[in-house]
């Protein structure tokens, strides 16, 4: 039952199946026995029991609020959740109880989803990893799978060298979702954040058009960019999820106004009026030889079922990379300035001056990757820079829109692309690299074309560039969905690219492509035990 | 092919490859860099000084300072661009107008709520250490700035 689809169990609430306050019991049982993954950061298992409780009522009277009525789903620990911590997973938030819900998280629960807890981060969701954050790293649930452990010869005999990370910085709220902990999860989307974890993790990330889901309550990173990102099974999942979320959000003033419609996706069966564009530049170098043949086997598909297949060029690629590490370390040094210790957050002893409090506070709260970013940010946005490099990334981000203009133009529906250079990367591996390119560690961007220029073939395991989040600072949808299992027996996702505003478009070839990829569902010792009865019937493998 | 687990989809005849067989080349200027442009000069200590002060961030140690280096090299390479005539973008809602709501208030009175989270407060107040008096001068504050 754990591992059916979100629209699947809501289907057995509604039928009296199973009890709301049971799925919420077998989720939180699974959580304690997964604890080693460090998915959850706080799991707020009295207020879970008490909306599972009043949702057992709803149904019993016959009223449930919706699909998401008694739905277990987590969310990640930079959206504010009344009454429960939120941290950022980083010392300056550390006991912050957020006096108000966000947006979204207020819409999940007016709808009568049963908030499980908040999940694990990079530090204010900077890094590519989920392995920065104060509270430890996140560990992929496929370390643990026996697709993974068939396939790993053990460096060591122990599973504790072996882990693989779930990328970031959502990894949290991708591997609760991937192990069944929670049937939806939210994550947020600035550079990749979403989509990286959930290529990694195997599951569908969505990252909806800049405008259509409420930042209100989302801890800033880069307010030009971010979006709430949501974490799912499986496409239709991913739908439901943003019918509930999108639309026009008086709290948040760069929301759309445009009447939002929710969806129900068809089952596309004709593609022959699909065209599909391959960017040339997302063969970036270092991108691994199974994702290349897996992205060439994928547009093939699309071929062979009728669809248009077109290379396509966005000839500024390449720069992308750079304009979103100006912008975003720009955005970051002035979001981050809120951090001072006056009204909320870790507040340092020092008692000198407000000036003192406040860098004495900041010197203890914020980690190196942040600091790194602010001080960078402040460096751009000095008045003998501004221009050079502010106004100048400003300039090449239009450069970027334009070529994407170009291609949507020109006749192309959806863009297909990987999602990451490779499968997750061990641990161990990762936080070498971090150490040895320290300083670049801080802005993927940085090391991703670091590594891909110089390094070549050691670059295998690394996750993201943000080559690939190239729509990302203009605000096209994008979506992650779960391929194949790469030679280690790690999951391996790719990236379809949509028009603004067109995620039904996106979300309906996403689905086609689900369904014929059949990706295979994570074999979990831990879930086996806690899973039982209700769906035994069920093939594990579709999604239908 | 064999390695990945396959599904039947991945099993069909391999056709022409439609994508890029190769990565795109790297672009000339860049030499040996890998995707930076060409190294430049430090960033004096006054401006490190003054980045400290702006941001009220520390750099704490060499790696810090490395780590701008780096991202101002990255940086660079936005230089290669030509962006003559080109408009900046500074969103990507610009076609759209800005929203804003009816001046009425709908939501307030949560004082209580507001200094739950302050450490320190009296009565209704946040409370500060005195204002107006500037970070001590390089010379003066423990800053890692100070050897350099």
């Amino acid at each position: 039952m754990l591992r059916a689809s979100l629209r699947q169990v809501s289907a057995a609430l509604k039928e009296g199946r199973v009890a709301p306050t049971e799925l919420c019991q077998r989720c939180l049982a699974l959580i304690k026995s997964t604890k080693f993954l460090n998915a959850y950061i706080t799991v707020a298992e009295e207020t879970a029991m008490k909306q599972a409780e009043e949702s057992d009522e709803r149904y019993k009277r016959g009223q449930p609020l919706g699909i998401l009525d008694g739905i277990p789903v987590a969310v990640k620990d930079n959206f504010n959740t009344a009454g429960i911590e939120t941290t950022c997973a980083s010392n300056m938030l550390k006991g912050y109880i957020s006096p108000y819900n966000a947006t979204v998280v207020q819409k999940l629960l007016d709808q009568g989803a049963v908030l499980l807890g908040k999940t694990n981060l990079d530090e204010f969701a900077m890094g590519s990893g989920s392995t920065d954050g104060v509270f430890g790293p996140v560990r992929n649930p496929w370390s643990y799978s026996k697709q993974y452990k068939e396939k790993s010869v053990p460096k060591s005999h122990s599973e504790e060298s072996d882990w693989v990370i779930t990328g970031g910085s959502s990894g949290g709220s991708a591997a609760a979702v991937s192990s069944f902990t929670c049937f939806a999860a939210l994550g947020s989307d600035t550079g990749g954040s979403t989509r990286n974890p959930a290529a990694h993790c195997g599951v569908v990330g969505l990252k909806p058009t800049y405008g259509l889901i409420s930042r209100h309550g989302l801890i800033p990173l880069v307010n030009s960019m971010d979006v709430p990102g949501i974490l799912t099974r499986c496409v239709d999942d991913a739908a439901v999820l943003l019918g509930s979320l999108a639309g026009h959000d008086p709290k948040d003033s760069t929301t759309i106004q445009d009447d939002f419609e929710p969806f129900e996706l068809p089952n596309l069966t004709d593609v022959s009026k699909l065209s599909i564009g391959i960017p040339k530049e997302y063969h970036a170098p270092g991108l691994s030889s199974e994702i290349l043949a897996l992205w060439s086997k994928a547009a093939d598909l699309f071929k062979n079922a009728g669809a248009k297949v077109v290379e396509v060029s966005l000839p500024h690629t390449r720069y992308s990379i750079v304009c979103y590490h100006v912008l975003c370390t720009a955005e970051v040094a002035s979001n981050m300035a809120r951090f001072d210790g006056l009204e909320y957050g870790h507040r340092s002893d020092m008692k000198d001056s407000t000036e003192s409090m406040y860098a004495a506070t900041r010197r203890e709260g914020f980690n190196d990757v942040v600091r790194g970013r602010i001080l960078s940010g402040n460096y751009f946005l000095l008045k003998q820079n501004y221009e050079k490099y502010f106004v100048k990334a400003q300039k090449v981000r239009r450069l970027i829109a334009n070529d994407f203009v170009k291609v949507f133009r020109s006749g192309v529906d959806i863009l297909l692309t990987p999602t990451t250079l490779s499968d997750a990367a061990p641990y161990t591996e990762f936080i070498q690299e971090d150490n040895r390119t320290r300083s670049t560690q801080d802005d993927i961007l940085t090391q991703a074309a670091n590594m891909a220029g110089e390094q070549g073939q050691e670059l295998n395991c690394f996750p993201l560039p943000s080559h690939f989040t190239c729509p990302v600072p203009l605000g096209l949808p994008a979506i992650n969905v779960p391929t194949a299992l790469s030679e280690r027996g790690l999951p391996v996702g790719l990236q379809f690219i949509g028009r603004s505003f067109q995620e039904k478009q996106l979300l309906t070839v996403a689905k086609w492509f689900e369904k014929q990829v059949q990706f295979p569902m994570i074999q979990l010792e831990e879930v086996k035990r806690h899973d039982s009865g209700v769906f035994q019937h069920q093939k594990s493998a579709s999604f239908s | 092919m064999r390695a990945l687990l396959l599904g039947r989809w991945l099993r069909a005849g391999p056709g022409p490859p439609r994508v890029p067989p190769r990565p795109e080349s790297r672009h000339r200027g860049n030499g040996g860099n890998g995707g930076h442009g060409p190294l430049r000069q430090k960033v004096s200590v006054e401006v490190l000084d003054h980045l400290e002060h702006l941001a009220l961030v520390d750099f704490r140690d060499s790696e810090g300072v490395e780590r701008l280096h780096k991202a101002i090299q990255f940086a660079d390479q936005l230089h290669e661009v030509n962006t003559d005539g080109v408009e900046l973008m500074d969103s990507v809602l610009e076609d759209r107008c800005l929203y804003l709501r009816e001046d009425d208030v709908t939501e307030g009175n949560c004082t209580k709520e507001l200094l739950e989270n302050a450490r320190e407060k009296v009565e209704e107040y946040f409370v500060a250490p005195p204002g107006n008096i500037p970070l001590p001068k390089l010379e003066e504050r423990e800053t890692f700035l100070q050897g350099s």
